[in-house]
């Protein structure tokens, strides 16, 4: 019988770079692969650190995989593959770091179906303010043993900790993923991975069994999948989904705005070439209960143009992890 | 000690107050099925049940949303929501009994978890009311609430972070396919194997379940489901979706169960048959009276490649010990459930249960596993919180808890370890449910 401590194969050595550059700098500067640079506040200033790259530990049987933080999604994707799995997180550049996702919770496309991005993390290591790696959550795909320090760190915008090695769950690849043109009020199927509209098209994509990809897809016309709207003023508004119509009635008055709603989830994603026209779409977000992230450009508009909610709550949460305000000052508008 | 029921969530809010303005804690009960002594009051708390806050306050079945009272039953929220073709997906064998609050606390499971998800998965915004008796939303119907994941933190504290008054749960469609098999194997090894198999197969089933020979049998006995009784162990699984995944999934799973020398594979051929077997396995803890008056269900999660030889150990510290194990757990989640069935009027006993319960936690950590799956710390694992993590690591935690509860006030002495954050292995302690 080999219960050997798994622990112990784990070599946390690699962290001991990360640990000891935080420890040294005054203010700490996470930094990935700059795919989502400008996203929140301003970008900080100080002392840049990276997370070690590469896979940790893989156990296809498990579906779970451990990797440095700084790998990116492209190399993950590709060990993954190779035992016909993935973890459905689905960067618009496949350059982004897995820590970096994690960090500004950039959630993917196939959220519907496949989860947000704070589902699909188990554990992570941490390295905390005073440069000690800390541990929260757990290796297994359940877990509740503590406090959910993973699910803190998702979308905290490296401000209480930085990224060192993250265990992530996996999923089957599907054996089949099509995109079809759905007709205006046609019903999309059951379980559909994604249902994109720019307010003109409306596409859908099926994941599974082949078999039953084609019954779903009766009447509908096969297409590309959607592309990604890009400019250098870009955004994500974030709305419950029955508002996702009003928005986007409302950003398609607004001149200059392109614009791709995720149905049923409540992301829509914004792109423009004048930052007026980010302002606007905030606007248009705030008027339908929303938020809108900046993610780039935008002048002199920050992060999320409202103060957050629970700011007391927040600032007590962000002093207990980091007292002297050292992790990525001004990421997050605390 | 002082109880209270609130019926809205002011009264709520205003009990949290009255127990504050007092200097005493509280600590929130829903219908205490919890199994870690999580609502157990320690500290001489005030007690808040959640019993009386019991309406389904909006259900928006286009969004797929509904706003809850903590209160409301598990199952009560599914059968409000069936004629619309929906359900609340985490199913405790308890969810009879259980409420919706207790589930947001504990971040409780069920069978059906193994696909869909925990109940943090399912948790869209939570009310609460903070320990200082404010109130505030965590989370929002929106995808991404902004700034920290608070709604993250609460899902799971125990009570330690405050009290839900209302909750926005996601529900989940019906599938429009759904099979139900149950495997029977002559050797527990060869339907853990098959379990292991399953997954790395490529195959994630709705949910996979496991129950040995002793289980079976009890439960076979209790509720005449159709379970083989010269079984050592039988798989129940269950896949769905639309119709051709799930006849593909079901001929993957035949494959890897016969393969691992299943005897038979039995396909429920109907709603009545499926119900039955799964009534078979969710009586199972009603079951185990019939052999002993007195069990300890444990809790706790193994990497699934490991079933196998963590299962193995299991059976042999009880033999070591001397006492009657029992497997009824989840097993396509590694989420195993020994269950130590006892009399407690025999001298001596109570030793043999409580090391037997050590030994195999250490086991399930040594093996790169964690200290529970779904029941939570409470107090029954709080002084074990150190087997799996370093005194840095609950440090990290123990801030997070102050940062919602600066004072202690919000059902103190559970989850983390007391003073030394070391916190050196004890017995269970006293005052735990078992």
């Amino acid at each position: 019988m080999d219960l050997s401590d798994l622990s112990d194969l784990i070599d946390l050595s690699a962290l001991d770079e990360l640990a000891g550059a935080v420890t040294a700098a005054i203010a700490v500067v996470p930094v990935g692969a700059r795919t989502q640079w400008e996203v929140g506040g301003p970008p900080p200033t100080g002392t840049t650190v990276t997370a070690p790259a590469g896979v940790v530990r893989y156990e296809p049987a498990d579906m779970t995989v451990t990797v440095g933080a700084g790998t990116s999604y492209r190399e993950l994707d590709a060990v993954l593959a190779e035992h016909g799995q993935e973890c459905a997180l689905d960067p618009v550049d496949a350059n982004a770091t897995i820590g970096g996702i994690l960090a500004t919770g950039l959630s993917g496309r196939r959220r519907l179906r496949h989860g947000p991005v704070r589902d699909h993390l188990l554990e992570v290591r941490v390295v905390d303010a005073d440069g000690r790696v800390v541990k929260g959550g757990g290796p297994t795909v359940k877990n509740v043993t503590g406090y959910d320090l993973p699910r803190l760190f998702v979308g905290s915008f490296g401000t209480l900790g930085v990224l060192g090695h993250v265990t992530l769950r996996c999923r089957p690849r599907p054996a089949t993923a099509r995109w079809f043109r759905v007709a205006d009020g046609a019903h999309p199927g059951f379980r559909p991975s994604a249902v994109l509209s720019d307010g003109t098209t409306t596409s859908v994509l099926l994941e599974g069994a082949a078999a039953d990809v084609t019954v779903q897809a009766a009447g509908m016309q096969e297409c590309d999948p959607p592309g990604h709207i890009d400019g250098e003023h870009r955004g994500r508004i974030s709305v419950a989904p029955g508002r996702v119509d009003a928005v986007g009635a409302a950003l398609a008055r607004e001149r200059g705005v392109r614009w791709l709603a995720e149905l049923g989830v409540g992301t829509v994603h914004v792109a423009c070439d004048e930052s007026a026209g980010l302002a606007a779409a905030r606007a248009v977000a705030h008027a339908h209960d929303g938020w809108l992230l900046r993610e780039a450009g935008g002048g002199d508009i920050d992060g999320y143009g409202r103060p957050l909610p629970n700011l007391a709550l927040m600032r007590r949460i962000k002093s207990a992890f980091d007292p002297t305000g050292k992790l990525a000052p001004g990421r997050l508008p605390l | 000690m002082a109880v209270c029921w609130p019926e809205t969530g002011a009264e709520l809010a205003a009990a949290v107050r009255v127990a504050r303005r007092h200097g005493r804690p509280f600590v929130a009960r829903g219908s205490g099925t919890g199994l870690a002594g999580g609502a157990t009051p320690l500290g001489d708390p005030v007690v808040i049940v959640t019993t009386r806050m019991n309406r389904v306050l909006d259900i928006d079945p286009q969004a797929r949303v509904a706003w809850v009272e903590p209160g409301v039953l598990n199952l009560d929220l599914s059968r409000a929501v069936s004629h619309l073709g929906l359900h609340y997906a985490p199913d405790p064998s308890s969810q009879q009994a259980c409420t919706i609050g207790g589930n947001v606390a504990t971040n409780a499971g069920g069978p059906h978890c193994l696909a869909s998800g925990v109940t943090s998965a399912h948790v869209l915004a939570v009310e609460v009311v903070l320990p200082d008796g404010e109130v505030a939303q965590l989370g929002g119907l929106e995808p991404d609430a902004p700034g920290y994941d608070l709604r993250g933190c609460f899902v799971g504290s125990e009570g330690t972070m405050g009290i839900a008054s209302r909750v926005a749960v996601r529900l989940t469609p019906n599938p429009p396919a759904v099979a139900t098999m149950l495997c029977d194997f002559t050797s527990i090894e060869a339907a853990a194997a098959a379990v292991s198999g399953t997954i790395a197969a490529g195959v994630l089933p709705a949910a996979l379940e496991m129950m040995d020979a002793r289980i079976t049998r009890a439960v076979e006995d209790f509720v005449g489901a159709g379970f083989p009784r010269d079984a050592e162990a039988v798989l129940l699984i269950e896949v769905d979706g639309l119709a051709d995944g799930v006849a593909e999934q079901v001929a993957a799973i035949s494959d890897v169960a016969r393969g691992h020398g299943a005897r038979t594979v039995r396909i429920a051929a109907d709603e009545t048959e499926r119900a039955l077997l799964w009534k078979g396995r969710k009586s199972a803890f009603g079951a185990i009276a019939r052999i002993a008056p007195d069990y300890y269900l444990h809790d706790a999660v193994v990497p699934r490649t490991r079933l196998v030889d963590v299962l193995r150990r299991v059976y042999e510290v009880a033999d070591e010990q001397r006492l009657i194990m029992m497997n009824v757990f989840h097993a396509g989640d590694g989420n195993l459930h020994p269950l130590i069935v006892f009399d407690r009027r025999e001298p001596g006993i109570w030793e043999r249960v409580h090391d037997a319960g050590t030994e195999i936690l250490e086991t399930c950590i040594a093996a790169g596993g964690v200290l529970t799956g779904e029941h939570g710390v409470g107090i029954e694992k709080r002084d074990l919180m150190a087997l799996q993590f370093s005194p840095d690591d609950l440090d990290a935690q123990a801030r997070l808890r102050d940062a919602f509860d600066p004072d202690g006030a919000a059902n103190p002495l559970k989850v983390l370890p007391r003073g030394s954050r070391c916190g050196e292995l004890q017995r269970v302690p006293e005052g735990t449910w078992i």
